[in-house]
């Protein structure tokens, strides 16, 4: 294999035959280049379907009231049930073993303004822990935090939209807006990869929600992730148990499928998932496809190659080269190439895939990529199943006598 | 030099079997210039492509160098072939994609000769046959005859004890065959054994001697007077 003179024999042969090579190294190299870029392209695909089944944490539980329609316990029905700041506390302490993040919500529409700017928007009244249930990603200055919520501070976070209305260029930082009748100081900005709508919202601390509206204990719902690693038969036995418990501390009968409602998301969750997994599939089978058409293209040429060599390899066996050396010739020809012209689809590919990635987010794809093992590994089967297409033809090229070789015209 | 008993071959052609060879035995000392004829289908080629080892023969014995040549595997012929014999072929067989040197130089590639001493000992062969200065070029930009004293260059590169040409003449006018005849009196004379197969009688009568084949069979062999090609140039 490391026959500095044996190279030499083969770099001549490659330089001379400059079609030949060609043809075999284009073959390699479009295979990987078509290769990657249905991959990448797939990967895309997927990116994108992510993105918009999957914008709040996978394991958030959402925990909403309405009315009841039975009675119970000497209530009427059609009862309407709130929940309150103890339920906050309730959870904590008896849940705590499932919790991950808690938040209340409440959610009014207020009119916004800054200076001559204003616009309508849905404030959100939480605390921390919403930015994690949320998945919100701050751009700039900070969140709600702890001290927000004690001081009952006139804080706002300001979605991304919010803050391109009514700042335009000017930096929100620190500038004051007006929330309905009440003056808030803006502490930060966030994105949403939830989309739009997501990006007009402003939050602000449930305290200081609860203080403008004189003073009351109010909650709209309480969202809540709980811990991933209890998985999708975890969620159902927690929303489980927590209905059953709000069902009896808000005196409901059990039978009542009204009054209280929990959103999980874990169904839905793993429906989407399960659908990303079946695209998934279908990206590695339009992989699969690409590379064994490449394989049977570069065994095409490989039988092409030997075929057309019949004569040449009568004659070098006429002048003393062993069956071995046929054949080691061949296959060290054909593994160079291919590896060469392998390396030039998959740079080129990766080239492709970087440059067309970012202008194809109005088709569903996002940010198309393909991971250097699987790219990597196409290569290498592309390679192997060259040499192997060639071995067979050189192995029954070399065992030709070379009376029978040098006859084929 | 080649001793030749009892040779038979014969071809499967569908159901029948064709014989070329039936029973020849030959004996040949080293530096006899000899001329194998006979018409087509005599079965002269195959004999030259059994002493080469490009074919097998079906029954019989041969010794090439005191060497007894049989139950050869291919990797062990190809040694032989590298080490004992040269080939001349009718179609000069030279590959197309290689300069005059590089055709040359590849015998001398099998047997394991560094490149720089391959090129120089190819050189001084190509300079014998006076195309020192074609070197470079490609078979393509030949004329037949030069082609064929690439192929005798090459074909002596590696110092074989036997040369084989197979119809050296068969593609060449009659000038250009007279000269290529010359080079292999002229290499004949240095003491290098030669066997000629070809039809021609003029090209016979410049051999040593002359073993005629019919059907598989030699009905002649006899020393002839040479004549020297070079009073025809």
């Amino acid at each position: 294999m490391f026959n500095r003179d044996r190279w030499i024999e083969i770099f001549e042969t490659i330089s001379k035959n400059k079609l030949r090579t060609f043809l075999s190294g284009f073959t390699v190299a479009l295979g990987i280049f078509i290769f990657v870029i249905l991959f990448g392209l797939g990967n895309g695909l997927k990116n994108t379907f992510q993105e918009f089944f999957l914008d709040d944490a996978g394991n958030a539980i959402f925990l909403n009231s309405g009315k009841t329609s039975k009675p119970y316990k000497g209530f009427k029905a059609n009862r309407r049930i709130e929940f309150e700041n103890d339920d906050l506390n309730d959870i904590k302490e008896n849940f705590s073993f499932f919790l991950e993040y808690l938040s209340p919500r409440i959610d009014r529409n207020a009119t916004s303004s800054y200076k001559k700017e204003s616009n309508n928007y849905n404030t959100r009244a939480i605390s921390p822990g919403h930015q994690f249930i949320e998945k919100t990603i701050l751009m700039k200055g900070r969140y709600i935090n702890q001290s927000d919520i004690i001081g009952k501070r006139k804080s706002a976070v300001i979605g991304r939209l919010v803050a391109k209305d009514l700042f335009k260029t000017e930096n929100p930082i620190g500038k004051y807006i007006e929330l309905g009748s009440t003056t808030f100081k803006v502490v930060g900005v966030f994105q949403d990869e939830g989309g739009d709508r997501e990006e007009r919202n402003i939050y602000i601390p449930f305290t200081t929600r609860q203080l403008i509206e004189k003073g009351n204990d109010k909650l709209n719902s309480i969202v809540m992730t709980y811990r991933k690693e209890l998985g999708h038969t975890g969620a159902v036995a927690f929303e489980k148990v927590l209905k059953k418990y709000f069902k009896e501390k808000k005196s409901i009968d059990p039978s009542d499928t009204e009054g209280i409602y929990i959103q999980n998301p874990t169904d839905d969750i793993k429906q989407s998932q399960d659908f990303a997994v079946v695209l998934q599939y279908i990206v590695s089978l339009v992989g699969l496809g690409t590379l064994i058409a490449g394989i049977i293209g570069i065994s095409n040429i490989m039988v092409f190659v030997v075929k057309e060599r019949t004569k040449e390899l009568g004659i070098r066996k006429a002048l003393g080269a062993s069956p071995r050396s046929v054949i080691q010739m061949i296959l060290q020809e054909s593994i160079f190439i291919t590896t060469i012209s392998g390396y030039v689809g998959l740079f080129l590919g990766i080239l492709v895939l970087e440059n067309i990635g970012l202008n194809l987010e109005e088709y569903f794809i996002k940010n198309p990529y393909i991971d250097l093992g699987t790219s990597l590994s196409a290569t290498i089967i592309l390679i192997i199943f060259g040499a192997i297409a060639g071995y067979i033809p050189a192995k029954r090229a070399s065992s030709i006598k070379p009376i029978v070789a040098l006859r084929d015209e | 030099m080649i001793q030749i008993k009892n040779l038979y071959k014969s071809y499967k052609m569908g159901t029948s079997s064709l014989h070329v060879l039936k029973g020849i035995d030959l004996n040949i000392e080293e530096g006899e210039l000899v001329a194998i004829m006979g018409s087509s289908g005599s079965g002269k080629s195959t004999l030259l492509n059994i002493l080469g080892m490009l074919d097998v023969a079906d029954k019989g014995d041969y010794i090439l160098d005191s060497v007894p040549i049989k139950n050869l595997n291919e990797t062990k012929a190809a040694k032989y072939r590298n080490k004992f014999l040269g080939f001349v072929f009718q179609s000069f067989n030279l590959i197309n994609y290689k300069t005059a040197l590089e055709n040359v130089s590849l015998p001398l590639y099998y047997q394991g000769i560094k490149r720089k001493e391959r090129q120089e000992s190819a050189l001084d062969y190509l300079d014998r046959v006076g195309l020192k200065n074609w070197a470079t070029h490609l078979p393509s930009e030949l004329s037949g005859g030069q082609k064929q004293r690439v192929a005798i260059a090459r074909a002596m590169a590696s110092k074989p004890k036997v040369l084989l040409a197979d119809e050296p003449t068969g593609a060449l006018d009659t000038t250009t065959s007279y000269e290529v005849m010359d080079l292999i009196q002229k290499i004949n004379q240095e003491g290098k054994t030669i066997l000629v197969v070809t039809h021609e009688p003029d090209i016979a009568q410049m051999c040593k001697r002359i073993v005629k084949l019919k059907d598989g069979v030699i009905i002649e062999d006899k020393k002839v007077n040479q004549v020297l090609a070079s009073s025809y140039v």
